[in-house]
């Protein structure tokens, strides 16, 4: 019986030869991310009682959620955990200066085709989109993998996501996967492994892919893969020297589900409040006046989808009922949007620039709701609260529509250039 | 682990841990500010009514979103023995396991439960029993390797245990 990528990168990293959906194995990650939340790891790792990590190489801590430091309390905590980093020599940590963890990782060459990769924060799914296994744990898991290099995994079984036909101009990846959210719901892939096939999927930027492995999460993957081709092999290649062996799932791979989407049929989505499998086309809820618009985050804030922002918002102002914030998913990212131009294009219109990190994704800082207020944001998550006041309305949509949204002061359909 | 006793608080499907435990929050990391905030944008009096040994019990997909383990360590810190869901977010699971929060996987629970009923819960046959108004209902066993853990008090004692044996 053929295997899926899941159950061969699983078996891979146990170093056991055949492994099947529901076997408990201990496995050996080759990555472990954290972001602040570090600082709870490391707390817990010196209760353990063991001197030494396990292998520091195979840490690393990207600080992201509140950045610069918010409040006092958050610099005590990054000041800690940088203190731990210099006592232990761990050498890949990333100060408030370098970006959001899921877009660091692979800029600076952790994502890595057939390893495996486990990391504090859930959206770590996002990595599979170089054919990584990849998923979120705890902090207490993570500080038992710094201190004895393993955790306990169940192998899941896994869904294929198989594409038809291609994109129409002004829908994206983004709307691509809200509408697979909507289809299998919050929990469709509870415990589950995804996997993602098709023309338009091997036609899609690295970037694009990541949007798809990233929100996965929202159907409660365990993780998701795209598996890997040529140009995910080049864009590793030009960010490591690491050696990697490409991991993609036989053909005869037994799944639990097969889910086909007809992209021809596809329109543009939007998740509302606030649930992010309530999942709506954007033509159903359209007219509703936005009070602000957030472009950014680990799920649409890398270049191509400053570009689409820019290209739309070139000549134009933002609405004037609507504060529009962008969010450059990394200091990388940003510089690249300063050498195009974009950056002086949302300036112009009105925009708010905010330094790379999660700002208000999380409900942390810069740029929180007030109650009554609905806000149509490029992040993953819109649950009650998640952006401030437990009032106020999050819609979740693609840059193309959050940015033609805070032009018209409503949510709007996508202008499609002909 | 010993039989469990208390008054449930019931709550529905899908319950996140952005409500469970806010983001705000998160640069919190001591248990016991922690349970002052427990599901605290879900249920306002849940803090004040809860007490040592009272049980939660919840729908399907029981805390869903983020990693965060404040999640369950914030209903640990309050007192919680157990939670009953009819099904768990994967994250969730892992973390109460590792937190030795006590959790049950039960798809009949909401039909015999509700809010301030008194249950007694034998996690090791899975029998929960409704005191207030009668009605049984078996959770699906834990895996022996899971109950280990929690038996251990969570993920962190089970390891000092086995490396003390090794
Ligand atoms: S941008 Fe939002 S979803 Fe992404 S890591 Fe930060 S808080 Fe999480």
């Amino acid at each position: 019986m053929g295997k899926t990528m899941a159950e061969k990168i699983l078996a891979k990293a146990a170093k056991s030869r055949d492994v099947s959906p529901g076997d408990l194995l201990d496995v050996y990650p080759d990555v472990a991310m954290s972001h602040e939340n570090a600082g709870l790891v490391s707390k817990v790792f010196k209760t353990i009682g063991v001197k030494k990590l396990y292998d520091s190489d195979r840490i690393v801590i990207i600080f992201d959620h509140r950045v610069p430091a918010e409040s006092v309390k958050t610099a005590e905590g990054h000041k800690a955990v940088r203190d731990f980093v210099r006592e232990n020599g761990i050498r890949n940590f990333f100060d408030i200066n370098v970006g959001i963890c899921h877009q660091v990782l692979p800029e600076y060459g952790f994502c890595r085709p057939g390893e495996v990769l486990v990391g504090t924060d859930s959206h770590t799914t996002t990595h599979g989109a170089f054919g990584v296994f990849s998923t979120g744990i705890g902090a207490t898991e993570m500080a038992a993998v710094w201190a004895t290099g393993k955790l306990w995994m169940m192998v899941p079984e896994s869904i294929k996501i198989v594409t038809k036909g291609n994109f129409k101009p002004g829908v994206y990846s983004k709307d691509l996967i809200l509408h697979l959210i909507g289809k299998l719901r919050a929990d469709g892939a509870d415990y589950l492994s995804v996997e993602f096939y098709g023309e338009a999927i091997e036609k899609m930027s690295i970037a694009s892919r990541m949007v798809l492995t990233n929100l996965s999460m929202e159907m409660g993957a365990k993780a998701a893969m795209v598996p890997p081709d040529a140009k995910t092999i080049e864009y590793v290649k030009s960010v490591t020297n690491k050696p990697f062996d490409v991991v993609i799932a036989d053909s005869d791979a037994k799944y639990r589900q097969v889910v086909e989407i007809d992209l021809s049929r596809l329109d543009p989505q939007v998740a509302c409040p606030h649930g992010v499998d309530n999942v709506k086309p954007v033509s159903e809820i359209a007219g509703l006046p936005i009070h602000q618009a957030l472009l950014g985050s680990c799920t649409n804030g890398r270049l191509e989808d400053l570009e689409i922002g820019a290209k739309l918002l070139a000549g134009r102002k933002i609405n004037r009922e609507v504060r529009m914030i962008v969010i450059p998913a990394s200091w990388k990212v940003y510089r690249e949007a300063i050498d195009k131009g974009y950056i002086s294009t949302f300036i112009d219109a009105g925009a708010v620039i905010v330094n790379p990190g999660c700002g208000p994704c999380l409900g942390a800082h810069e740029g929180l709701l007030a109650g009554g207020e609905r806000c149509i944001s490029s992040t993953n998550r819109n649950f009650k609260g998640r952006m401030g006041s437990t009032e106020a309305e999050v819609y979740l949509a693609s840059p193309s529509t959050v940015v033609a949204s805070a032009i018209a002061g409503k949510i709007t359909l996508p202008e499609v250039s002909s | 682990m010993s039989t469990f006793r208390g008054k449930t608080f019931v709550y529905g499907d899908d319950i996140n841990t952005d409500v469970i435990f806010p983001g705000r929050y998160l640069n919190v990391f001591d248990p016991a500010e922690m349970a002052k905030h427990a599901m605290e944008d879900l249920d306002k009096d849940f803090v004040k009514n809860a007490a040592v040994g009272d049980i939660v019990v919840a729908g399907k997909y029981f805390g869903c979103g983020s990693s965060r383990e404040q999640a369950a360590t914030c209903l640990k810190a309050v007192g919680i023995s157990v939670v009953i869901a009819k099904s768990f977010a994967r994250i969730f699971y892992r973390n109460a396991i590792n937190q030795g929060l006590a959790i049950m996987i039960c798809p009949g629970i909401d039909e015999i439960v509700q809010m301030g009923d008194q249950l007694e819960v034998d996690p090791t046959s899975g029998v929960i029993k409704n005191l207030t108004r009668g009605g049984e209902r078996t959770a699906k066993p834990l895996p022996p390797f899971i109950m280990g853990i929690l038996n251990d008090g969570g993920l962190i004692p089970h390891l000092q245990k086995s490396m003390k044996s090794a």
